[in-house]
């Protein structure tokens, strides 16, 4: 497996998979730049939730927090990527969003994940609500630099 | 001048009470059109109650969230109550999760609840086999 990093996502997005083995767990990029986009990072959201054995809460869980992270990125960031990856620990599976956007960059963090802080269209709730939506939760971010959203979901916690 | 979008989902007029619901693919110039065909329907028909069936919504987040609870605050300035009908229970727990209540938001479990709510009752027991109509 290629280790995360921007030859290797240019790479997953022109390489497809040869074996049904390799394609369940190899990351899967996506673009968001339009409206349309955003339904299609839904759909391969669900998608995967369900082949990692999510049962249907995670999967609402899931898909809503890669919906407002998407959504993020693309009203926020002008547009980024979404890999979905596939980690697993002993004892369980795991779907893990990588999301990612080259916009200008969260000035204060801490506001942003308050709960009620907003500086779009939105209600405020986007980042702090997919933290607790998810188990595990990073974001990187420079001012200029643009956004890195990690969040992992396990199936046994 | 070019034509409104339309919302894509039909709102049907029973007496006083308009019946639409939201589809899984609401995105953003939806859900703005919806909200602009519902409210001109509401002001068009004298309509004192909508409801609006969300069974179909697999998540809602707060885009779609925003969205509802703006439409009941400007049903509710049109003089008509809204009630939101059949959200499923995964997406209900998620939405608490994310911290949003759809606050001024009316609910019922489902489509038929919500419209007793607003006025509407079950008709008498249909007879077998009477569902064609009469002459529609």
């Amino acid at each position: 497996m290629a280790p995360a990093g921007e030859s290797a996502l240019a790479s997953w997005v022109t390489t497809v998979p040869t074996s049904a083995e390799e394609r369940a767990s190899a990351p899967a990029a996506h673009v968001v730049r339009t409206e349309e986009d955003l339904l299609t990072v839904r759909h391969a959201v669900r998608a995967a939730t369900v082949e990692v054995g999510f049962g249907l809460v995670d999967q609402t869980r899931v898909v809503t927090a890669a919906s407002e992270l998407a959504r993020n990125a693309y009203v926020h960031g002008g547009g980024g990527t979404v890999t979905i990856e596939y980690p697993r620990r002993p004892g369980g599976r795991g779907l893990r969003l990588v999301v990612k956007d080259d916009g200008p960059g969260i000035a204060d963090l801490d506001a942003a994940l308050t709960d009620g802080f907003t500086t779009g269209s939105g209600l405020g709730h986007g980042l702090g609500g997919a933290r607790r939506l998810m188990d595990e939760f990073t974001v990187q971010t420079t001012p200029g630099g643009g956004t890195v959203v990690t969040v992992t979901r396990w199936t046994a916690r | 001048m070019t034509a409104p979008r339309l919302a894509g989902v039909p709102i049907l007029r029973l007496g006083d009470v308009l019946v639409t619901g939201l589809l899984n693919e609401l995105d953003d110039g939806a859900a703005v059109a919806f909200t602009e065909e519902l409210t001109e329907r509401i002001s068009g028909s004298s309509a004192r109650g909508v409801l609006i069936d969300i069974s179909r919504l697999e998540i809602i987040d707060s885009f779609v969230a925003r969205t509802l609870m703006e439409l009941t605050t400007v049903a509710r300035l049109l003089g008509a109550r809204v009630i939101v009908a059949g959200m499923r229970p995964p997406v209900a727990i998620t939405l608490v999760e994310l911290g949003i209540e759809l606050v001024g938001v009316e609910t019922a479990l489902n489509a038929e609840q919500g419209l007793a709510a607003l006025g509407w009752r079950q008709a008498p027991d249909p007879v077998e086999g009477s569902r064609r109509g009469a002459g529609r």
